[in-house]
């Protein structure tokens, strides 16, 4: 067996696995609004990130999706404190002064504040925080942009724009940051509007002088050298991948959504995924560019996303058995345990013993 | 390896040619320097080795450009990628992806170069350049040696015979420099390399160099010949061939070894003689005080427990690593950050920014001086009248981005001095200015000096600080580690030290200037 096939040899994961396994998890998180299997995602994601990630920049991104998770629960607290009123439940846990607005606004300002409507508050927002973190693991243990090394050839020049992209944002707020001091060292201070004319006009111009710069950097490292060009077969190859990225979208958003027609959820995916590698495939035969030291997809790659699949799997399971467990009857009943999803939530806890672990940097123990 | 053959290059919409006429060749495993003014068609010339100009400019090349017998006419940039490696003036710029090893693969990457070899050639690259131990290590977080070498590496991967590069060595501090120009020599000397560099600090490249081609922009020919007999013959010269030409001595010396040896007579001569006080001994009004300062972020502090006081008619350089603190000091002391801990008390200070150019936002540079009039609440001319005063021969009507490095830094000096400051910061002042504007800068500080004003400067320009310094202070990180007249601090330091300093050691000699004044007066 060669090493990369051993889960115990010391290796870094394709960012490909975790992404599928994130996703699989946020899948399984979109399909329930019951607290339990909710709190166990964001948990497996936490435990995972914790067992995996590496001392890369980007591996604090998880705390950093966390923190975007409690804020969005906090908001919609807050709002449905100061909006809902007494819309729902009975319970009052407290009374804000009501501050009379039009019946047409379909909307009320303060009121009495009931423990049902803040508990549904909280239980949406626990979804979208239970994906933020299924989003946040994913750029922690496989950062976007290492992400990006792996597009495929037809899609290579939207995913090199990607990535000069993720550069250019800091660098512009770098920019913002020293042209706003500079225009406070020339103390102009005449309104706020004027000062954001000031600022753009350097900014621009150092963005745009840098695009030239790396643009210039590029086409002296043979960048375009050796695609063909023939612009019939690439506007083919173009139209196909958008047509199977639009099509694979809509088949998702079909399934996941559980609401619409029966066509446009598993039929609309496999033609949309069908397109889109007929695509990606013609597009990755003209190329004559080589890939550096691609990370290997071996049986770990597999386990790892076999193990996010299978979450999504239970759930998706769950909902055609007994979708009964995955809401609640009232929001202020205890949550049933929903079984069968949490038995696949908790195989996606797996992934912190089946990935490999990472290596110690070489340089660091030299030191 | 490289000729050109009667070039001349015109770019659209200018009414005279940037280049006319050049005629040049360059063999092969040769190190060849490219000198002139700013704006005198050093980057055009270097452009057009590899065919950026005119493919990717745009304008028009007459003539033609050959490179190991590939024409840049029927060549594009790409098609050279494997035959000259090109590094332009600003590294992070250039770069594409976001990891030392990565970078170093993607021209071979473009180039479909097989997966086996890019391995090996990664690998070579990587100790070649001494970067293995950051190889994994993102671009953005290397310091600006380490990046400078990550982007010689990412165009030495394609096995270049031709290596280009626009001012490798500006934005460095001194030892970082002599690492990056120690590694190029390496290439020369060992792959046979032919380098060709464009370099406004003499004095850091000289010694290296076979050849100096000197491009003078002002439409007479370009010229190249051995280093010794062009610098004879140019107003702009190292501080050591100043020293040769004080002396008298024939042929002049390009290094400091060289210098050494011949100043054996000199140091005699002068050792009697002694070296002219730099700055008053009597210090003016207090400008500014820090006590007990740390600056920085939380958890990060940048400075910390940084006590100093700067006078009137003082002129401080700050001096350091890149990231000692220098710049953070000089935003301190303008009120840009907020101490931590401890005071800062500098109520006139103005400060030039490290990029003039984030000064300027008017469509031209009349309007530009109106708009700081307003902003300074000075009355109406003010600037003009202290940029016409700095330096003549700016046309008002001039858009601001097209000024010369050294117009733009006048013109921000101007801008910042309307608002009447007592204390002058500058940060980097000499960055990208070529030998007239940095005397014409060097001129304008002793004039304002005089005045009464104090000046702070952060700079690795060893030169500038031997010219105008009259105090040292040395940050390492965030502390101050020497704080001392120039001559006390400079002279002992082997990294801070001016070429005439190393030559007349243990002289305290700083400048070429006080040397031949010196001996036109012993010898009258």
């Amino acid at each position: 067996m060669r090493p990369h096939h051993r889960i115990t040899h010391p290796r870094a994961l394709h960012p490909g696995a975790w992404w599928l396994w994130a996703l699989g998890l946020a899948a399984a998180a979109s399909r329930t609004a019951n607290p339990v299997p909710l709190v166990l995602i964001i948990a497996v994601t936490w435990f995972v990130v914790s067992a995996r990630r590496g001392d890369t920049p980007w591996a604090a991104s998880y705390a950093l999706f966390f923190r975007l998770a409690l804020i969005v629960i906090a908001i919609h607290l807050v709002f449905q404190t100061l909006l809902s009123g007494s819309t729902q439940g009975t319970t009052v846990l407290f009374s804000l002064p009501e501050i009379p607005v039009p019946d047409s606004f379909g909307i009320q300002l303060g009121g009495d504040v009931t423990l049902e409507a803040l508990l549904t508050a909280f239980y949406v927002a626990l979804q979208l925080a239970a994906i933020f973190c299924c989003i946040g693991a994913a750029n922690a243990l496989g950062s976007a942009r290492q992400l990006l090394r792996y597009v495929p050839a037809a899609l290579y020049e939207i995913g090199i724009a990607c990535v000069i992209a993720l550069t250019f944002a800091p660098q512009l707020a770098g920019d913002a940051r020293r042209v706003r001091d500079a225009a406070r060292l020339r103390g102009g201070n005449r309104g706020r509007v004027r000062r954001l004319g000031r600022l753009a006009m350097p900014m621009l111009e150092g963005a745009l002088e840098r695009s030239v710069e790396l643009a210039a950097a590029m086409d002296s490292r043979g960048y375009g050298r050796t695609t063909t060009t023939d612009p019939r077969a690439r506007r083919t190859t173009s139209l196909l991948v958008v047509a199977g990225s639009l099509g694979t979208c809509v088949g998702v958003y079909g399934l996941l959504a559980g609401t619409a027609d029966s066509w446009l959820g598993l039929p609309m995916l496999l033609v949309g995924a069908a397109l889109g590698v007929l695509g990606i495939a013609s597009g990755g035969r003209r190329t004559g560019r080589t890939r550096y030291r691609p990370d290997p997809w071996a049986l770990p790659e597999l386990l790892v996303v076999a193990s996010g699949l299978a979450a999504a799997a239970l759930m998706f399971w769950q909902v055609r058995v007994d979708p009964g467990v995955l809401v609640l009857s009232s929001s202020t009943a205890v949550p049933p345990v929903p079984l069968l999803a949490c038995l696949g939530i908790a195989l996606a806890l797996l992934p912190a013993v089946l990935a490999p672990p990472l290596p110690i940097a070489p340089a660091r123990v030299a030191r | 390896m490289i000729v050109f053959d009667r070039v001349s290059v015109t770019y659209a919409g200018a009414a005279s040619p940037v280049l006319s006429e050049v005629d040049l060749t360059i063999p092969e495993g040769e190190m060849c320097l490219v000198m002139g003014r700013t704006g005198s068609g050093k980057s055009t010339l270097l452009r057009a080795i590899n065919g950026l100009v005119p493919h990717f400019s745009g304008g028009t090349l007459r003539g033609t450009v050959q490179v190991d017998g590939r024409k840049t006419s029927s060549h594009r940039p790409r098609d050279l990628a494997d035959v000259v490696g090109f590094v332009g003036q600003d590294p992070l710029s250039g770069f594409v992806t976001d990891n030392v090893e990565d970078e170093l693969a993607y021209a071979m990457e473009s180039l479909g170069v097989a997966p086996s070899v890019m391995r090996k050639r990664v690998e070579e690259t990587l100790d070649l350049l001494g970067l293995a131990d950051l190889r994994g290590r993102p671009l953005a977080q290397l310091s600006g040696g380490q990046q400078q070498r990550v982007a010689i590496g990412s165009v030495l991967t394609t096995h270049p015979r031709v290596l280009v590069l626009d001012e490798p060595t500006s934005a460095l501090d001194p030892l970082a420099a002599e690492d990056v120009l120690a590694t190029m020599q390496r290439l020369v000397h060992d792959l046979g390399l032919t380098v060709v560099l464009a370099e406004h600090r003499l004095e850091r490249v000289v010694q290296f160099v076979d050849r100096i081609v000197h491009v003078p922009g002002d439409g007479s020919p370009v010229v190249d010949g051995p280093p010794a007999t062009m610098l004879a013959g140019t107003p702009i010269a190292p501080p050591v061939v100043e020293l040769g030409r004080a002396a008298g001595w024939d042929p002049l010396p390009l290094t400091v070894r060289d210098a050494r040896r011949r100043s054996v007579a000199l140091r005699a001569e002068l050792a009697v003689v002694p070296p002219p006080e730099h700055g008053p001994r009597v210090s003016g009004e207090v400008l500014a005080t820090t006590r007990n300062l740390v600056l920085g972020y939380p958890r990060r502090p940048v400075l910390e427990d940084v006590s100093l006081t700067v006078s009137a008619g003082e002129v401080v350089a700050l001096m350091g690593r890149n990231g000692a603190g220098k710049s953070t000091l000089l935003r301190g002391l303008v009120g840009l950050h907020r101490p931590q801990s401890g005071t800062i008390d500098s109520p006139r200070a103005g400060l030039v920014p490290q990029v003039p150019a984030d000064l300027l936002y008017a469509a031209s540079v009349r309007s530009e001086c109106e708009m700081a009039d307003r902003d300074a609440d000075a009355p109406a001319g003010t600037t003009r009248a202290l940029m016409d005063r700095l330096t003549d021969g700016i046309d008002p009507d001039t858009h601001p981005r097209d000024l010369s490095e050294g117009q733009k830094l006048t013109l921000a000096l101007a801008i910042v001095l309307a608002q009447r400051p007592a204390l002058l910061l500058l940060d980097e002042p000499t960055r990208g200015l070529d030998y007239t504007a940095k005397q014409n800068l060097v001129a304008i500080l002793h004039d304002l000096v005089a005045d009464g004003h104090g000046v702070v400067l952060a700079t690795h320009d060893v030169e500038l600080v031997a010219e105008v310094a009259t105090r040292v202070v040395v940050l390492a990180d965030g502390e101050v580690v020497a704080d001392g007249a120039a001559r006390e601090v400079v002279v002992s330091s082997p990294a801070f030290a001016p070429q005439v300093a190393k030559i007349m050691a243990p002289q305290p000699w700083l400048t070429a200037r006080d040397v031949a004044s010196a001996l036109a007066a012993s010898r009258r």
